[in-house]
């Protein structure tokens, strides 16, 4: 073999998730109730474009989920096989050129020169010029040739992109769909994403569409990389802080009394400190552990990922207050309704009025507050790392890459393509979030039909 | 009412004793002050009289819960609980790690964070609840469609773009005012401005919305129906009935943060360099001062309880129905 899989748990608990939230959705797709406000939701335009744009930014996440190890060059005389100790995932063997064609430091986006003045040596002697860069542009004979260069690929996208769209919408619509599914909506949203994707493709290769940054990485890799830390984030703490929820909303709503009394203090203590002063000192002290325990960790990259995930679960411990106060309150309500007060009179036992009765009926609330969260807890995510508690330094992140980028736009000129780049993707991912949620809000919560 | 406060303040204390023993599980048990100690040294000067000598000089070698080598009520109080979480309390947070008294710290860098705060929650309140009221009165046109689009939009961008974007367009390229800052005296105006507009600005499209819905929602009640059969005009209605009526749920939202003021904004304060208590936790988080971060969260949290006792009373300010004493 020439690699080695290796398992983080980061994404172990991320293809998990994903497998989770099909079977969530062929569950609830049999469950009548529930199948009709999914139907309601795709025949939303809005609801399935921004779904097409949440499906991109995953399949980016997941190909950056599978991580392996290659496999060295044998050296003379040698029988086991050795492994790179680098873990690379799949998206990085995509991408392999982004990542190895580093710059010495900064440079424009689509610059065939670097950005800062270097001393060359010629035979006329010691003179301060814009070095030629490495990768970027270096095919060119003739930089003035750049502009027709880049039109001509940028235009090679545009074509390409509108021949996907066509086959696709070829494909669709040959079939004559007969539901009132929004088509328009995710070929509209496909139409973009072909756009952006075979345009960068069709420029990435030879040179650095949103530049490099100060060590002289490219910046669209970053960027690429940064979105499955935002997904983990955004997702595994939902894993986390889902059954602290449920499981303490409903035990509080049902059975009242004491426990109802305890949970109610415990999400009134959490509530009462300051969200980001709880992660905070959740955070610091589990740095201490970490940097006390470093037999723990083999790799620096297992380091990462478990700081990563230790972040999730902070993040999940303090957010979980907001859903169990809601789902508390409607149990409160559904459990003096006449069909339950009948099966608790037929003798039904509680964990079966539970899970038969109450839990169907609260998925709505669970699956739009899911949603939102997701939005809010990616924006968190930068915001924390440029605080320094948020992910490992080392990994990449839009946080991450922000904190880095925020002093270069004191320089003369400015650098600022990190930033813009980390900031309208995120702008993309947050946005179709939002649009998501509010789209399943309207079709799940019965207030809002009509 | 009283009566009322009295009961509602006595409900307070087990929740900040919470907090409290919360607070010291995390910074005591979960990690040892011997952890903290190496953290503070560094790496190279750790030998285990410098952790000795440490903790001797920040009171963190004694017992955690009881000290049984103390004589008479020095078994309790003689320890980390007592002399570090318990005093919290009265009003003594003990040194920062710089050896500066932090209770006086806070009392001088609470003017700053309000002098930020304060106006930005009045401006960030008005400004939204008009462009609501605006959308609601417009309701189901196209201004109301794109200005509900404009609103998911305005949400959907990163609190840091308005700030770094704000500070680079109006202090770097234009020059308007100083990148960042603080002034004493009246010249102070010129530091705030920025941070304010940013402020309200970023805070706008998640407010107008739910302040939307909320309008929205009195508008098809069964009052607001009668009203127009009576033949009142629209702008009467929304101004005298629906606005009154809408302010109760706004109420509720806007009550809890009032206290919370005083602690200024994490992000705003560090980027304008505002020597406010936003920047000082910060600081403090950032140089792992753990006595800080420690104090910040105490003071936090008994100005949101302060925060829900406020909501209660107000909602019977301008609910005659709730009495409070019922």
């Amino acid at each position: 073999m020439s690699f080695q899989p290796v398992l983080l748990w980061s994404d172990v608990l991320l293809w998990l998730l994903v497998f989770a939230v099909i079977g969530l959705g062929a569950y609830s797709g049999r469950a009548r109730h529930l199948r009709r406000s999914w139907k309601r939701l795709g025949k939303s335009n809005v609801a399935t474009a921004a779904a097409t744009l949440l499906c991109a930014f995953l399949l980016v996440g997941l190909l950056d989920s599978l991580h392996y190890r290659q496999r060295l060059p044998d050296a003379p005389g040698q029988s086991e096989a050795v492994y790179a100790v680098e873990a690379l995932s799949a998206l990085d063997g995509l991408l392999s050129h982004l990542r190895e064609h580093n710059e010495r430091t900064y440079s424009a986006p689509l610059a065939a020169r670097a950005f800062v003045m270097e001393t060359e040596e010629t035979t006329a002697g010691v003179t301060r010029v814009y070095p030629r860069l490495h990768y970027g542009g270096a095919h060119l004979e003739d930089e003035s040739g750049k502009a027709i260069d880049v039109a001509r690929r940028a235009l090679t996208g545009v074509g390409l992109a509108l021949l996907c769209t066509a086959l696709v919408a070829g494909v669709v619509f040959r079939r004559k769909p007969q539901s009132d599914f929004a088509w328009r909506g995710v070929l509209s949203a496909l139409l973009v994403l072909f756009l952006v994707a075979c345009t960068l493709s069709q420029l990435a290769g030879d040179y650095h569409v949103f530049g490099t940054d100060k060590v002289g990485q490219d910046v669209l890799y970053q960027t690429l990389k940064s979105i499955r830390t935002a997904l983990v984030i955004g997702l595994v703490t939902t894993l986390v802080m889902l059954p602290l929820a449920v499981a303490l909303g409903i035990v509080a709503g049902y059975f009242r009394g004491w426990a109802d009394d305890v949970i109610q203090y415990l999400y009134t203590v959490l509530n009462s400190i300051p969200g980001v002063l709880l992660i905070a000192a959740s955070v610091l002290m589990m740095q201490v552990v970490i940097d006390t325990h470093p037999q723990w960790f083999s790799t620096s990259a297992e380091r990462a990922d478990l700081r990563l995930i230790a972040l999730c679960v902070i993040l999940g411990v303090t957010s979980w207050t907001g859903l169990a106060r809601l789902l508390r309150g409607e149990t409160l309500k559904l459990r003096e309704l006449d069909y339950i007060q009948a099966a608790r009179a037929f003798g039904v036992s509680s964990v079966r009025v539970i899970t038969r009765h109450i839990l169907p009926n609260l998925m709505h609330i669970v699956i739009i507050s899911l949603v939102m969260d997701f939005s809010a807890l990616v924006l968190a995510e930068a915001v924390l790392s440029y605080i320094g508690i948020g992910v490992d330094p080392s990994m990449h992140s839009f946080g991450s890459m922000i904190n880095n980028a925020r002093m270069e736009l004191s320089r003369e000129p400015a650098v600022w393509w990190s930033l813009a780049a980390a900031f309208s993707f995120m702008l993309v991912l947050v946005l179709a979030a939002n649009l998501f949620a509010d789209a399943m809000r309207d079709a799940f919560d019965p207030r809002h039909e009509g | 009412m009283f009566a009322y406060i009295l009961r509602r303040l006595v409900y307070a204390i087990p929740i900040l004793v919470g907090v409290n023993l919360l607070t010291f599980a995390l910074f005591f048990m979960v990690n040892t002050p011997d952890d903290m100690a190496r953290m503070q040294l560094g790496v190279k000067r750790v030998t285990a009289e410098a952790i000795e000598k440490w903790k001797a000089e920040r009171g963190y070698d004694r017992p955690l819960f009881w000290n049984g080598a103390a004589a008479g009520a020095g078994k309790a109080t003689e320890t980390i609980f007592f002399q570090k979480s318990a005093r919290m309390f009265l009003g003594d947070f003990g040194r920062a790690e710089d050896g500066r008294d932090i209770a006086r710290e806070i009392s001088a860098r609470m003017g700053p964070s309000l002098a930020i705060a304060v106006p930005t929650f009045l401006l960030g309140l008005g400004v939204a609840v008009t462009l609501a009221l605006m959308l609601a009165f417009f309701r189901a046109t196209a201004l109301d469609f794109w200005g509900v689009a404009l609103c998911v939009l305005l949400m959907s961008i990163s609190g840091l773009f308005y700030i770094i974007g704000g500070q680079f367009v109006f202090a770097k390229v234009w020059q308007l005012v100083p990148i960042s800052g603080f002034g004493e005296g009246l010249d102070t105006w010129r530091f705030l401005v920025l941070p304010i507009t940013i402020g309200v600005v970023g805070g706008i499209g998640a407010s107008t919305r739910w302040y939307r819905t909320l309008f929205l929602e009195e508008v098809n009640k069964d009052y607001v129906r009668t009203a127009r059969a009576k033949g009142l005009p629209e702008t009467v209605i929304f101004f005298r009935h629906i606005l009154k009526n809408a302010m109760i749920p706004i109420l509720t939202g806007v009550v809890v943060v009032i206290p919370s003021l005083f602690m200024g904004s994490l992000l705003t304060e560090s980027f304008f360099g505002i020597p406010g208590l936003g920047s000082y936790t910060i600081d403090a988080i950032q140089s792992q001062d753990f006595a800080v971060v420690r104090s910040m969260v105490f003071i936090g949290s008994a100005l949101y309880i302060i925060g829900l006792m406020l909501t209660d009373i107000s909602y019977t300010l301008v609910d005659p129905r709730i009495r409070l004493s019922s």
